[in-house]
């Protein structure tokens, strides 16, 4: 069903409305993510912690569950880390109710095509990666 | 010692507060998120980011000085306005800010003593309305290279025995850590420290609420570890943010004369190649 370099439907929807927008408007949208964060459902349990990362990383925290053969993601990322919380809400909203298949189908450079380096540089894309080789070790584990 | 040396480099929040339609004054909001100042800022104040206003868009550096005249004009600020700097995670990149405004000679330079957390803490209020000021003439002098150390400098301050300081995290300076995870680009080939280099991260200069320590406790931390007013010291981070921050509590809450910040750090002397480095505990 998935070929190599394809990604679920609306998470490849989300990737090119920003690969259509210009610099400026990338940000808002990414902001708009970050307003719109979704509330840690309340019957899943406190989440495990994603690694550590020392320092200048946010505290992120990522659960997840399976529901009719589909992974859905649950994040915890501070308020005031709106930049990481865009990340982890364009995420949940793009991969949920994805097959684990198609979560680690996803190429690890994905989100290049948005074009947010050019707005923000490629050194604040590194929560993006981060979050995105911890969804997919968690679809890993759904698969062993 | 009871009181920081030059106590008129810090404001308070009520300071601020008191002065947030003082046409003299210019608030600069610098935060290692980059769009955290666009979910809401102190009112009035203006915006600068490390990577992509402050630094060089090609080279490895920082703005050159006409370009630093462009931004201070485009931010409305003149050679004698007051400049203070705020920021997220305890000031951390407002302080990089302060230092690279002292570098190119900005004579009014405060900064908001706990920083943008301790304002929100505290229920000020905020703004996300855009606002832009008038553009200056500016005329910026120097670069005051005292404040500044380079790789050359550093090769000499280690061969002469002279003090380093390593602000980084305990992991970042044994080598355990080659960068920080999730970060490969902020990498270096090499992990360690520079040989002869102490461990005081940065972070141990501030308290919970994001203020500074008192004049005794941050005397206390660094002359535990010999590091003492009459030395010439260097402090090092991995892209040198984090050691500007302890660079501003050796120079100006200590009183420090002579104090520079690598900001060529880890990221590059673990890079270089042949540079000598020292792994595990350390001095």
């Amino acid at each position: 069903m998935t070929d190599s370099n394809s990604l679920p439907a609306r998470l490849e929807v989300i990737v090119s409305d920003f690969e259509v927008c210009e610099g400026r408007e990338k940000l808002e949208m990414l902001l708009d993510y970050a307003r719109n964060f979704p509330a840690f459902p309340t019957h899943l349990q406190r989440p495990d912690e994603m690694e550590e990362v020392p320092e200048c990383m946010t505290p992120v925290q990522m659960a997840a569950e399976v529901k009719n053969g589909g992974l859905y993601y649950y994040f915890v990322v501070p308020e005031e880390s709106p930049t990481v919380r865009g990340y982890a809400a364009l995420m949940m909203e793009g991969l949920n109710g994805s097959a684990p298949e198609q979560v680690l189908a996803i190429p690890a450079d994905f989100y290049l095509r948005m074009g947010l380096q050019h707005v923000l540089t490629a050194q604040r894309l590194n929560g993006m990666a981060a979050i995105l080789a911890h969804v997919k070790r968690r679809a890993a584990a759904e698969l062993k | 010692m009871t009181a920081y040396a030059h106590p008129e480099v810090l404001v308070d929040t009520e300071w601020v507060a008191q002065h947030l339609n003082d046409p003299q004054v210019r608030l600069v909001e610098s935060d290692e998120d980059a769009l955290l100042y666009e979910t809401g800022h102190i009112p009035g104040a203006v915006k600068v980011d490390w990577f992509t206003t402050l630094q060089h868009p090609v080279r490895r550096d920082f703005l050159t000085k006409e370009e630093f005249e462009a931004l201070c004009s485009s931010l409305g600020i003149a050679n004698d306005t007051t400049v203070v700097f705020y920021g997220d995670k305890s000031n951390w990149f407002a302080v990089y800010a302060f230092w690279l405004f002292e570098y190119y000679g900005h004579q009014d330079r405060r900064v908001m003593n706990g920083g943008r957390a301790k304002w929100v803490s505290e229920g000020r209020m905020l703004t996300a309305t855009p606002l832009a000021y008038p553009p200056t003439t500016y005329h910026a002098t120097g670069p005051a290279k005292g404040i500044r150390a380079f790789r050359d400098d550093v090769m000499h301050h280690l061969e002469s025995r002279q003090p380093l300081v390593d602000v980084r995290s305990t992991k970042e300076y044994t080598g355990e850590l080659l960068h920080m995870p999730g970060y490969p680009q902020e990498g270096a080939q090499r992990g360690g420290h520079i040989p002869g280099a102490v461990s005081i991260p940065w972070s141990q200069a501030v308290q919970e609420d994001g203020t500074f320590k008192s004049p005794a406790a941050l005397r206390d931390l660094y002359q535990a570890h010999g590091i003492t007013p009459d030395k010439d010291t260097i402090a090092y981070c991995r892209i040198g943010e984090r050691s500007s921050h302890t660079w501003f509590v050796l120079k100006y809450l200590l009183g420090y004369p002579r104090v520079r910040n690598y900001d060529g750090s880890w990221t590059e002397w673990g890079n270089l190649v042949g540079a000598p480095i020292e792994k595990g505990e350390g001095a």
